[in-house]
């Protein structure tokens, strides 16, 4: 098991930077088209309520791996060549979306709903005081909720690993198939993302209860 | 759009539902083990058991952090190492069963903690043993708290035996690989028909969810 | 910090457990025995290359040559009563189900190569593949010395070992690499290309769908397909050899290259059935 990580050790810390950096941007994607979601649900019209549920429902009901597949196997075939890093990307940052948009879509609920009629009154537009009255206290209920959304981004772009992501997970099978030692080798590769996920979790658990 | 009438010919509709079938058979299966297995994890973790409730927790934590694709791994590559040899659709219900017993595990003893202290002080006064209380008191108000996260987490469970695609196991994506590897026209229609199945089944048990919970809110 | 303690105490007791499980020998029953108790052979098979392996999604079961050679295989080793048990495999599980005892042998388009070898045994060679060349039927290019001339163009898939030959066996031809077999076949029918070149297995599989075209010149590389055992079977792998000799000797091996084959232009039962 030492000599897999040894004699590979480059291959499997690639992996680990593509994992993160694929996590990161997803996350940071995910966030921005989560909060335009949640907010176009939160507007005044009934069908703009009506698209963004359609997109949150959707993509909360159909398989990450699934959509991932969709643009590593679709969009080369009818639009334009992506590669497996950037189609399994855009899958895990549209499927994110649609649970961040949940969990924004809370926190501007959770905001007194007077804050936005006072703002209303005050002669803000609905859009001026979505942005600077209500969405930064909605802020602080979504960012914890946000550490244990990355901790599912880092298990989940293992799916890059269908689509030639390069990720961490994609090494594993790399190395798996050539020094046909299977387990240990995955052995190796568990190890390393629960040294990512482990103290997060940890550290989110320790966080709740600090805020509770 | 010709394209879509020949692929979806009963021959391939069928095929498809077959491998929907699986999903779901093997969905339900780990679904009521990892309940069981969940709720004895959970209840270990609540009622703290000297050394063993940290075990507990610590594998529970294990499980919950890896990716469900590893444990999927482990399970079908692994267990054959140390004799033990299953089929390809046992290796998937076992995995699945062991990754949902960890997260059920969690919301079983989240709900049992939301439980008011209060209530089992109340039942202790009342003369009931901790058991007692444990069952008549506690057990029900937690249950009503936990549906929404037990519901949702099918949900997820669902979704994710299209993971077990990758050890062939004959699910609803591996069924849909096989027909647009063999014609590409038919690749559109086909994510079409696995987003329409997906979303059926999964859409259908959030309204179930929110149904139970309106009528338990009551 | 007692805490602290603790949890790594139970990480490293976790980490040992799991690489002694890893590590822990295992003692193989011999295949050969436990097929005959149970009067049947678990083969791992494609599901997805025509020809070959492919699921027939009427039936729900895969056909192929690859399928009716093992079935005949196992007939001649167990009797005529015994089973052949089809699992599907991909190029990423093969292997490791094989190791692992869960399919008793590998017949899935397998190329014999010095690297397997080191993992696993090979039967003697059941189907002679190789590289060759697909072209249009009224093309003049005959083989793949035809190609090697200014000005041709060679589709082939991005990197993919016969886009590497093809630098050694056509220099002068252009290579133009598409993303897979798909794309190339569809640029060769709308005239990007002079001809396509990859394993003659598929290449056979895609004259099958499209008769305008024909594999010319027979192959110019050497990567036959053999049956996967695992090491340590030399029983059980004498057998299958054994039952390989009889099914050309007796005229079944014939029989079912002709049965897969025999209708694709460009196709030759002697050349495919070279040893």
């Amino acid at each position: 098991m030492i000599t897999i990580f040894t004699e590979n050790w480059q291959a499997l810390l690639t992996g680990l930077g593509y994992t993160l950096f694929s996590s990161i941007l997803a996350l940071f994607f995910s966030l921005i088209i989560g909060s335009f979601f949640a907010i176009l649900e939160e507007m005044p019209y009934r069908i703009l309520k009506i698209i963004a549920r359609i997109y949150i429902e959707v993509f909360r009901n159909i398989p990450l791996l699934v959509v991932a597949m969709f643009f590593y196997v679709v969009v080369p075939m009818y639009v334009t060549n992506i590669n497996g890093f950037t189609a399994g990307t855009i899958g895990l940052t549209i499927y994110t979306s649609a649970f961040i948009a949940e969990t924004v879509r809370a926190g501007i609920q959770a905001v007194d709903p007077g804050q936005m009629e006072g703002a209303r009154s005050n002669g803000l537009t609905f859009m001026q005081a979505m942005f600077h009255i209500i969405l930064p206290q909605a802020f602080k209920y979504v960012i914890p909720p946000l550490g244990n959304q990355f901790i599912n981004l880092v298990k989940n772009s293992s799916v890059l690993a269908f689509v030639a992501g390069f990720d961490l997970m994609y090494q594993g099978d790399i190395i798996a198939s050539t020094t046909f030692d299977t387990i240990n080798t995955y052995i190796i590769i568990g190890v390393l993302y629960l040294i990512i996920t482990m103290p997060l979790s940890y550290y989110m658990r320790h966080l709740e209860k600090k805020l509770s | 759009m010709s394209d879509f009438i020949a692929a979806y010919s009963w021959e391939n509709i069928r095929y498809l539902l077959q491998g929907l079938l699986v999903t779901i058979e093997v969905s339900v299966i780990s679904i009521i083990f990892s309940f069981i297995i969940g709720a004895i994890l959970g209840l270990t973790r609540y009622i703290k058991v000297k050394r063993l409730s940290a075990i507990v927790g610590f594998v529970i934590d294990l499980i919950r952090n890896l990716p469900l694709l590893l444990i999927l791994f482990f399970v079908y590559f692994g267990l054959a190492n140390v004799g033990i040899r299953l089929s390809i659709f046992w290796s998937a219900t076992l995995a699945m069963t062991v990754f949902e017993s960890a997260m059920l595990a969690e919301i079983i003893r989240s709900g049992i903690q939301a439980v008011e202290p209060g209530q089992m002080e109340g039942a202790r006064a009342n003369g009931l043993t901790y058991w007692q209380g444990l069952r008549v008191i506690v057990l029900p108000q937690a249950l009503k708290k936990m549906i929404p996260p037990l519901v949702s987490q099918f949900i997820s469970l669902i979704k994710d035996t299209s993971l077990a695609t990758i050890i062939v196991l004959p699910e609803l994506l591996y069924h849909a690989q096989l027909v647009y590897g063999q014609n590409t026209n038919y690749v559109i229609p086909m994510f079409v028909a696995l987003a329409v199945m997906y979303f059926v089944v999964c859409y259908a048990l959030s309204l179930v969810s929110r149904y139970l919970e309106r009528r338990l809110a009551r | 910090m007692k805490q602290f303690k603790k949890i790594s105490l139970l990480f490293m007791s976790l980490i040992m457990v799991l690489v002694i499980a890893g590590c822990g020998s295992k003692n193989k029953a011999d295949i050969l025995t436990t097929a005959k108790e149970t009067k049947t052979i678990n083969w791992g098979v494609k599901a997805d290359t025509k020809l070959f392996g492919l699921m027939n999604i009427k039936t729900g079961k895969t056909q192929g040559f690859d399928i009716d050679i093992a079935d005949a295989v196992t007939k001649k080793i167990l009797g005529k009563d015994a089973t052949a048990n089809f699992v599907q495999v991909t190029s990423k599980t093969r292997i490791p189900l094989l190791k692992n005892g869960n399919i008793d042998a590998i017949i899935a388009t397998m190329s014999i190569s010095k690297d397997r070898e080191k993992q696993v045994d090979f039967s003697n060679p059941y189907f002679a593949a190789g590289q060759s060349i697909l072209v249009k039927k009224e093309s003049s290019i005959k083989s793949v010395k035809d190609v090697n001339k200014d000005g041709m163009i060679v589709l082939g898939v991005k990197g993919s070992t016969s886009v590497i030959n093809m630098k050694k066996y056509a220099p002068k031809a252009e290579v133009l690499e598409l993303d897979d077999y798909a794309q190339a076949l569809t640029a060769l029918k709308s005239g990007q290309g002079d001809a396509l070149t990859t394993d003659n297995g598929i290449l056979y599989g895609m004259v099958k769908e499209n008769p305008d075209f024909s594999v010319v010149g027979g192959t110019f590389t050497h990567e036959p397909y053999g049956i996967a055992i695992d090491k340590g079977q030399d029983k059980f792998k004498n057998q299958i050899n054994k039952a390989l000799a009889e099914m050309r000797a007796d005229g079944t091996y014939e029989k079912l290259l002709n049965k897969w084959f025999g209708d694709i232009p460009g196709f030759s039962v002697k050349e495919a059935s070279q040893q």
